[in-house]
């Protein structure tokens, strides 16, 4: 089995036509997704070539994609200040799944729109997430398909090219994954640990699951309580940012410690007060589900 | 993105909010000059991008137009966490009957624009939410609606007994979400929001932080960036679109993506040594990034070596080996350079790397461990 992504999965691209649109369109299906549509207003009716001489009918509107394209799942590559508007016609047009790859959104123009896919019943990863990948199955943004191999190990990653870090050694190791997912860099993202938690836990092939947070906020401490009052499985944890100085944002637009909250050892500590072992360094974690497999 | 006191009034006057004048000043001279002009007390304020600017030692009562003079000339070029003082705000002294609190920021709980109110000002909100939480009002704001008028009420009335007061409080705190929505702000903050002895609501200080992702839009916002308050690497890093945060250790570090990246800062801690900064050179494998990257790396003396570590993904690892060589053949680095790449076409960047006379590894462990050698003269 798998979460949130799998051969079921049906994607419509909104942004097929830019340029990271079409390169990722082009990577999902060579991974074996399907992607039944794309939307770029004003380029409907045009087609979309795929890898292998496929063709991807484009339509204007995200009401079309999913009447006349059959999708059930949008994936947004949407430039910073139409995305919010993506995702709020995403979440109109009865789609299930909602996948932001765009970063930089405007965090006024999130507060509406989470408030809004929250009302319209859809889940939202992201914005600013590599989105989702089902090893064998089925990939929804942009993790490398060549990293990831089947087995299982979930993984839930709030970064990008860590995550890529720590799925490529457990790959290495021999280690395979049931779903990563990656929920994203910015303050307010619509999937959270403790949501991408209880989507593993209903998950009967995932054993193991790996969290990978960062500074800011207290999402990581909230999953840490959350698995031990709810999880029926081992997790392991790594945290970065332990060098990270207050008040300055590290790259990601959530990856802030605000006064004193938020810090890399807060949540650690909070990790292991609830049973997650926590890996001091990437290469660490591997030996951190290595042990919870084999307890 | 921070502004400074007086841009941040400027921004609230223009919303409604009743703010005392108040003209800046770069020169001790054009402070008595102003404070003439108001006549009476006046206040000298430090405009410097921190807090803690009165423990500092930023703000000064003067009673004469001569004092601030010397006041202004105390505070001008004072460095307060760092940060040197170029401007100093002039405002008229207020007869201060009651100080309160009211702050706005987008909270990650509520995922929308939160209000937190206190009749305690003039205090530091995140000591007493711990000490005293109960002195706090909080009130999330469907940003789909806006501020309703029974909501700000509410807040107000948590400030002020007194119905006249009460009535002022609620239209500011409506004026202070129109401001915080209207520039595109993470946080906005008046603390104190005063009463006089005359029966009048006025904010004497104002403080308000930007959403860098609203600059593209907000134009006139964007034009508030005080490029003096900022060292000359942020600046440098912000126009070639890197992120950069300076430390205080050796070893240069220049990561693709934040996470790795500050993951990487933390396993050059974890061996020993000392990360000299942060910096995510996001996902291209453009030669002027690497350009850029290293301009700003070297522009610290304390850098003894420089480290990449880059994880291929969908990048191709020779695409950015090749942009590593060309930007190093285009400027002269002092430290060595040691890098790390993984992903697609690796074996084929440790070549081109190694052709080029870099160190070159596939191992993050170590790299750093080596990285970090360097720096102890090994």
């Amino acid at each position: 089995m798998a979460i949130f992504v799998d051969e079921n999965t049906r994607v419509a691209v909104q942004g097929i036509t830019g340029r990271d649109g079409s390169f990722h369109t082009r990577e999902m299906m060579e991974y074996g997704t399907r992607i039944v549509a794309g939307v770029t207003p004003g380029k409907g009716g045009q087609t979309f070539d795929g890898p292998s001489g496929e063709s991807v009918p484009i339509f204007n509107t995200m009401e079309e994609a999913v009447r006349e394209g059959g999708a059930n799942t949008s994936v947004v590559y949407v430039p910073p200040a139409f995305a919010a508007g993506a995702i709020l016609e995403a979440a109109d047009s009865g789609v299930d799944f909602i996948v932001a790859i765009t970063e930089g959104i405007p965090v006024l123009d999130m507060a509406r729109a989470h408030a809004f896919v929250r009302d319209r019943g859809a889940r939202l990863l992201g914005p600013n997430c590599p989105g989702v990948i089902s090893p064998g199955k089925a990939k929804v943004g942009i993790i490398p398909g060549q990293i990831v191999t089947p087995g299982p190990v979930g993984v839930i990653s709030r970064s990008g090219t860590l995550t890529y870090e720590a799925v490529a050694q457990l790959t290495a190791a021999g280690l395979g994954q049931t779903t990563c997912v990656g929920i994203g860099g910015d303050p307010l993202i619509g999937t959270n640990f403790v949501d991408a938690l209880e989507a593993f836990a209903s998950d009967g092939e995932t054993e193991v699951i790996v969290l990978i947070g960062e500074i800011g906020g207290t999402d990581e401490q909230e999953a840490a309580a959350w698995v031990s009052e709810n999880l029926d499985r081992p997790a392991v944890g790594f945290i970065a940012g332990q060098t990270a100085p207050p008040g300055r944002r590290m790259g990601h637009a959530g990856a802030i410690i605000s006064g004193s909250s938020g810090t890399a050892e807060e949540k650690m500590a909070a990790f292991e007060a609830n049973g997650i072992p926590v890996a001091k360094r990437p290469a660490d974690i591997v030996v951190l589900v290595q042990e919870a497999l084999s307890a | 993105m921070n502004v400074h006191e007086y841009q941040a009034k400027e921004i609230f006057r223009a919303a409604g909010i009743p703010v005392p004048p108040g003209e800046v000043a770069d020169t001790p001279e054009r402070a008595e000059e102003i404070a003439r002009g108001y006549g009476g007390t006046v206040v000298v304020k430090a405009q410097v991008h921190s807090g803690g600017r009165g423990k500092a030692g930023g703000v000064k009562l003067a009673s004469t137009p001569e004092e601030a003079r010397q006041h202004a000339d105390a505070i001008l070029g004072m460095e307060i966490n760092g940060l040197t003082v170029n401007q100093v705000l002039v405002t008229p002294a207020e007869d201060i009957a009651t100080e309160s609190y009211v702050g706005i920021l987008i909270d990650r709980k509520t995922q929308a624009p939160t209000f937190m109110v206190s009749a305690e000002g003039g205090i530091d909100i995140e000591q007493v939410a711990h000490t005293n939480p109960d002195a706090i009002r909080k009130l999330a704001v469907d940003p789909r609606y806006g501020m309703l008028p029974h909501q700000a009420y509410w807040l107000a009335s948590t400030l002020y007994d007194d119905q006249a007061l009460a009535k002022q409080a609620s239209r500011i705190i409506a004026q202070l979400y129109d401001a915080f929505t209207s520039a595109g702000a993470s946080m906005a903050e008046i603390n104190p929001l005063i009463s006089t002895d005359a029966g009048e609501v006025k904010a004497i200080d104002a403080k308000l932080s930007i959403d860098d992702n609203e600059l593209f839009r907000k134009p006139s916002i964007a034009e508030y960036r005080d490029l003096s308050a900022e060292p000359w690497a942020e600046t440098r890093a912000r126009e070639a679109d890197l992120s950069y945060v300076k430390l205080d250790g050796n070893v240069g570090c220049c990561v693709n993506g934040a996470g790795l990246a500050m993951a990487t800062m933390d396993l050059v801690k974890f061996y020993g040594g000392e990360p000299a900064n942060f910096l995510d050179i996001g996902g291209s494998s453009n030669p002027e990034k690497v350009v850029a990257a290293l301009e700003i790396i070297t522009s610290d003396p304390n850098v003894e070596v420089i480290l990449f570590n880059i994880f291929g993904g969908i990048t191709r690892c020779d695409d950015v080996a090749n942009g590593i060589v060309a930007a190093t053949q285009s400027i002269d680095i002092k430290p060595p350079i040691i890098i790390r790449l993984t992903g697609t076409n690796e074996e084929l960047a440790i070549q081109i790397l190694a052709d080029a006379g870099f160190s070159a590894f596939t191992s993050m462990d170590e790299v750093v461990q080596r990285a970090v050698q360097m720096t102890k003269g090994n």
